[in-house]
């Protein structure tokens, strides 16, 4: 039992997380390649409060401050730039974010924090956290995607230019995507904290940052469903082909590649396909 | 005498990054694609320079055999990879290319083993006093004297033969390129080929410097790459050399410094997050 309670711990944890990356990429069309970074703000501000024995109740909430504070910085920034100088840009900030912990002894530098106490939930109740903070950020996410923000949004992210003419005031909106977005990165990160009671700055590098982008576009960018249930299986999917276990990689990113050459729309791009040729099959 | 020997490591890293970086800008210039899995190419070319040189003893023979191979799997990567996804938005390229990055680093760990491979006899080991204490190896002189003359060779192609006055015009203008009569999929190819090849004297160099392959040699080369075209103001060759040699420099500075802050390869992204703030369109880019 507790086996499965671990897995669907870890499967919430990676919806939270993909879902916060889709409100920033899939919404507003903001690529990034550096979300892991703002996970990882969240985990290590919440690790060294659990350290020195604060509540994680009280630990979500800040790592969600300070990652969206983060997050705010980095979105200012990224106004500077678009399409292409936007991702490398993101893609500097895991690296930068990566390359500083490294360096600093109070976030324990290359060897990172370990034995994070277990907090007073208990494993199904922890589980219960997670699932519900992941299906309230869902129901957020499919809410926005209804109202006028989602239609704002989605302008933003077809042509910004045109948006722009529309009397759409672009920055404003983007930061608000790029702060939510981050700060329930920030939250992820708590959560993951708590869950795997370590952090170190190999956990919040590139290649994380590059697997949630994968969870996104195979969801089917800016699909909520989509992109949970391509979080749901990518995440456990390494734990379910342990038995290829030297060629778990090579099977992970082979994957990824042949979804982006024959269905760059993702499962959701595969579903919506098939609802129509059933429906013009029956007219 | 410290500057002057951190200047000149600047330099030998500047032009091995300039290589890499070259055939990137190459590919970005034509297809504005961010063509990750070059890197994979670097690490193929210095595989089968080390196996090649340790199996025949002509270090020459090497590359060029290194050259010419990798530069036909560039081919073969533009053609299965990236052509059919030139009408996609460009984010699914860069995504499609990560993967095969990743995929082709564990397929060199899966075939050479995870601990690399060296060379049994390295070639052009030791080096001569130039002036007191100013110690130059015969391998760092063998990496700047075989990049000026790579790059001059490519400036030499590009402005003045028929081939390099084809390829600029399908970089200015592909429609009215292929108006003129120019075979624009032959240009493709050529870019690839040319700058896949450049990647793998790359690798090949870097192995001689480190006297190791790894299947990971390519990882922290693949992202300072695309930092450094980037920064060189993307698709622009002057602005990419520039770029190269300037990270070099205030790498080789910057470990020295302000290493207790920043590690080596977040310094790269520290300088470029930097200029970009000021310059977005990068040092020598046009405004869009």
């Amino acid at each position: 039992m507790n086996y499965e309670i671990t897995l669907l711990t870890t499967m919430s944890i990676s919806v939270l997380f993909a879902l916060s990356l889709n409100f920033i990429t899939g919404f507003c069309g903001q690529i990034s390649l550096g979300h892991a970074a703002f996970m990882g703000v969240g985990a290590y501000t919440a690790a060294i409060m659990m350290k020195s024995s604060v509540s994680l109740l009280i630990a979500i909430p800040v790592a969600a401050v300070f990652a969206g504070t983060l997050g705010l910085l980095v979105g200012f920034a990224s106004l500077r730039v678009r399409h292409d100088f936007l991702a490398i840009t993101t893609m500097g900030i895991v690296f930068l974010f990566v390359g500083i912990v490294r360096q600093q002894d109070f976030l324990g530098g290359e060897i990172g924090i370990s034995g994070i106490q277990r907090s007073a939930l208990g494993r199904i109740g922890f589980l219960l956290l997670c699932a519900s903070l992941a299906a309230l950020f869902a129901g957020f996410s499919l809410l926005v995607k209804r109202s006028w923000l989602g239609f704002v949004f989605e302008s933003i992210s077809d042509n910004e230019d045109v948006a722009r003419v529309l009397g759409i005031d672009v920055a404003k909106y983007k930061l608000f995507a790029f702060v939510v977005g981050t700060a329930a990165a920030g939250v992820a990160g708590a959560l993951y904290a708590q869950h795997f009671r370590f952090v170190g700055p190999d956990s919040f590098g590139f290649v994380e940052s590059v697997s949630v982008l994968a969870m996104v576009v195979v969801g089917g960018i800016g699909s909520v469903w989509g992109v949970m249930l391509a979080a749901a299986v990518l995440s456990v999917l390494p734990l379910l082909i342990q038995f290829v276990d030297d060629y778990k990689i090579l099977v992970y990113s082979a994957l990824l590649f042949f979804m982006m050459r024959f269905s760059p729309d993702g499962l959701a791009g595969i579903f919506n396909r098939s609802i129509n040729r059933l429906r013009k099959q029956k007219t | 005498m410290l500057y002057l020997e951190l200047l000149f490591q600047g330099i030998v890293q500047g032009s091995i990054y300039a290589l890499i970086a070259l055939g990137l800008t190459l590919v970005y210039g034509l297809l504005r694609i961010l063509h990750v899995a070059h890197a994979a190419l670097f690490t193929l070319g210095a595989y089968i320079g080390v196996i090649l040189t340790n199996a025949t003893g002509s270090l020459s023979l090497a590359i060029v055999v290194a050259m010419t191979v990798v530069g036909l799997v560039g081919i073969a990567v533009y053609k299965l990879a990236y052509e059919p996804l030139l009408d996609k938005p460009p984010y699914i390229a860069l995504i499609a290319s990560i993967a095969l990055f990743i995929a082709a680093e564990e397929i060199f760990r899966i075939v050479f083993g995870p601990y690399g491979l060296s060379y049994k006899n390295p070639p052009l080991q030791g080096g001569m006093e130039i002036f007191n204490g100013f110690y130059l190896k015969y391998v760092e002189a063998l990496v700047i004297c075989l990049s000026v003359l790579m790059l001059s060779l490519l400036a030499w192609l590009s402005g003045h033969t028929r081939l390099g006055i084809s390829w600029r015009a399908t970089v200015t203008d592909p429609a009215m390129a292929r108006a003129f009569g120019v075979n624009t999929q032959n240009v493709r190819y050529l870019n690839f080929f040319i700058g896949s090849a450049l990647a793998a004297a790359a690798g090949v160099l870097v192995a001689l410097l480190n006297n190791l392959v790894e299947p990971t040699m390519g990882s922290v080369p693949s992202y300072k790459a695309l930092a450094i075209i980037v920064l060189g103001g993307l698709g622009s060759i002057r602005g990419t050399l520039i770029a190269s040699m300037a990270l070099g420099v205030i790498e080789s500075f910057g470990t020295i410094y302000i290493g207790h802050l920043l590690d080596r390869d977040a310094l790269a992204f520290g300088f470029l997050i930097l200029v970009l703030m000021f310059r977005p369109q990068g040092l020598l880019g046009a405004k869009q």
